[in-house]
């Protein structure tokens, strides 16, 4: 397991709050552009395709 | 001046008067693949007859973007002059969203290469060069107008029926090769499927010619302003010749975009008014083989066994690469020398390869002309940041160019080699004198001894190098010597730092059973 799955971001709910800011006033389109900008540029830093992988399998379960 | 497609004779073949004797090896389709089989099993010593339903090289520029690999084939095949001398070389690829450009991929000249990365010639003159190469070597019976109707095959040969002008006739064969292209008439036949993806993305693609200077650049465009929510290419070809592709809307009538009334205005918006049409097409977009390509004594090559979406090279390359695969093989099964084992590896390399093709024209089709909905989106969200950070620039895909495919090999290897040369890999080209590596390694099996002798008692050709730069760097990396078992398909099968008789023998027992 690559996947950091417990906490590891300090302010949290500084982040939560800014990603709700972010999308504020957006259309639905608008939204769904920007989480797909965010997620290009986010797998671009984790930089490594088997943690994606895994990434990608957590999400999947929903 | 338009392509005006040369015709060639066709002449009564015997087997109308009397009975043939069996022969060793008929090919089906005198398209590059066919043509090309022939000439590399005639340069081994193997006499072929060479089936074509036409008498003309094909209309249009079609194939157009021949690999550095390829030119290594046409070497073999004794074109590569011809092809250089008319073709283009470019290394450099452009790709922008809308009207801005995003990204630049070059692809390097490297002084250690005898061949340029990529070169553009329309694949009528490919054609032309093969069937004049065909017409004059005698081991190579091309006969033109003679459509093959019928094929009966059984468990030690094939029996073919073939209509002429003058006539039904029969032949039979130890080997059939079905080079009959992507509509393969032996496909059907033999009651085989193509298994794959079926795209309703389709481009009209046209040769048009223009004294223009552009650069010999790939140029591709997303959205460009003159398309409006498709992809284009321009790319120039050999002569005045550029060929330009045109991405169709989903729905629209191909038979309508044909239309010069239609195609020419659209043209000039890219172009400007200064030009001629010489031909324009329609491709669909496809991905698709058969399960397998050796069924018995029915092989099939080319589009007949795998066809693939454009933009990427691989049709045409991917051919050629079953031709070079194929030949010693079916030449050393043919005289004893191999078992014909030995051909289940041409169709586990193969397939290998064509899955890889398959993999890489998928991915860019799925990025041209990505579905509606969540797909359109990430793809115009990768440009939308292609132009802003250079991380999505990289993922910006107009079709990844056609390398050749290293085939997964259990040969044996020193890690402390360079990684580019492992098994499986492609033999890469080095200066030697004022000649080159690959053309000096011939048509036979040959073992490379660089900066060591050979162990005694092979019978296997060597050859010991000239030790430059280029050679250092691709064959030794840290290494101070190695030895490399080279394939008549220009395959490395084995490497060593140090080897003994024992075990390059090994791997010549493993080489000639088709043990990758
Ligand atoms: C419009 C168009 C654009 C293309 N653009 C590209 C491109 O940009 N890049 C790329 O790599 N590829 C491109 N291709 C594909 C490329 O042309 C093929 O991959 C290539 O021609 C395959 O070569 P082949 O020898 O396997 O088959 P073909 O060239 O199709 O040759 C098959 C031959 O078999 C003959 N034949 C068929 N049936 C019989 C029979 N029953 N008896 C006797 N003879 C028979 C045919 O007459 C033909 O000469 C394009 C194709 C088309 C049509």
């Amino acid at each position: 397991m690559k996947l950091i799955t417990t906490p590891n971001l300090d302010r949290h709910d500084a982040f939560y709050a800014e990603l709700l800011e972010a999308h504020r006033g957006l259309s639905e389109a608008e939204s769904q552009a920007l989480n797909a900008r965010l997620i290009l540029i986010l797998a671009n830093h984790v930089g490594d395709l088997d943690t994606l992988r895994e990434a990608l399998e957590l999400a999947a379960e929903g | 001046m338009p392509q005006t497609p040369k015709t060639y004779p066709y002449s009564r073949p015997a087997g109308l008067d009397a009975p043939e004797p069996r022969h060793g090896v008929v090919i089906v389709g005198a398209g590059p693949v066919g043509l090309t089989m022939a000439l590399d099993l005639a340069g081994r010593g193997v006499p072929t007859v060479l089936l074509e339903e036409n008498d003309r090289v094909g209309a249009g520029s079609r194939a157009i973007c021949w690999t550095r690999h390829s030119l290594e084939i046409f070497d073999r095949v004794g074109i590569a002059d011809k092809v250089l001398a008319a073709g283009t070389p470019w290394q450099i690829g452009r790709t922008s969203f809308g009207d801005d450009e995003v990204f630049i991929e070059d692809f390097g000249r490297d002084p250690g290469d005898r061949m340029p990365p990529y070169l553009n010639l329309q694949q009528y003159h490919v054609e032309e060069f093969l069937i004049e190469a065909a017409l004059e070597n005698p081991l190579v019976d091309l006969r033109l107008r003679n459509k093959v109707i019928g094929a009966d095959p059984a468990p030690d040969g094939v029996e073919l029926t073939v209509k002429t002008p003058d006539g039904l006739y029969t032949l039979s064969a130890d080997y059939v090769l079905a080079c009959d292209g992507f509509r393969s008439a032996l496909r059907t036949m033999l009651d085989l499927e193509f298994d794959g993806e079926m795209f309703e993305e389709r481009f009209l693609v046209a040769d048009i010619e223009m004294e223009a200077d552009f650069p010999p650049e790939r140029w591709f465009w997303f959205n460009p302003s003159f398309h409006d929510g498709q992809s284009a290419m321009l790319h120039r070809q050999g002569g005045n010749v550029y060929r330009l592709d045109l991405q169709l809307a989903r729905g629209a009538s191909a038979r309508e975009e044909v239309k010069p009334e239609r195609v020419i205005p659209r043209i000039e918006q890219v172009v400007g008014p200064d030009f001629e049409l010489d031909w324009v097409s329609v491709y669909t977009f496809q991905c698709r083989r058969l399960g397998d390509f050796v069924h018995g004594r029915v092989i099939f090559l080319g589009d007949a066994a795998h066809v693939v979406a454009p933009f990427g090279a691989r049709a045409g390359n991917g051919g050629l690469r079953d031709v070079d695969n194929l030949g010693w093989k079916l030449a050393a099964v043919l005289d004893g020398r191999a078992p014909a084992g030995l051909l289940d590896s041409y169709n586990r390399e193969r397939v290998q390869a064509a899955d890889e093709n398959l993999k890489q024209a998928l991915r860019a089709t799925r990025f041209m002309s990505p579905r509606p909905g969540i797909e359109t989106l990430f793809r115009d969200q990768v440009l939308a940041l292609a132009v802003k950070a250079e991380f999505a620039q990289g993922w910006v895909n107009p079709g990844r160019l056609a390398v050749p495919c290293v085939y997964d090999s259990h040969g044996a290897d020193d890690p402390a080699l360079p990684q580019a040369t492992r098994p499986g890999a492609v033999a890469p080209d080095a200066p030697q004198g004022a000649g080159w590596l690959v053309p000096a390694l011939g048509r036979e099996v040959t073992l490379l001894a660089i900066n060591c002798a050979p162990p005694a008692g092979l019978q296997v050709p060597v050859i010991r190098p000239e030790v430059n730069e280029t050679l250092r760097r691709r064959y030794l990396g840290d290494a101070d010597r190695a030895l490399y078992l080279i394939r008549p398909d220009q395959v490395i099968a084995a490497r060593w730092l140090d080897a003994d008789a024992r075990d390059v023998s090994a791997a010549l027992r493993a080489l000639w059973e088709g043990r990758g």
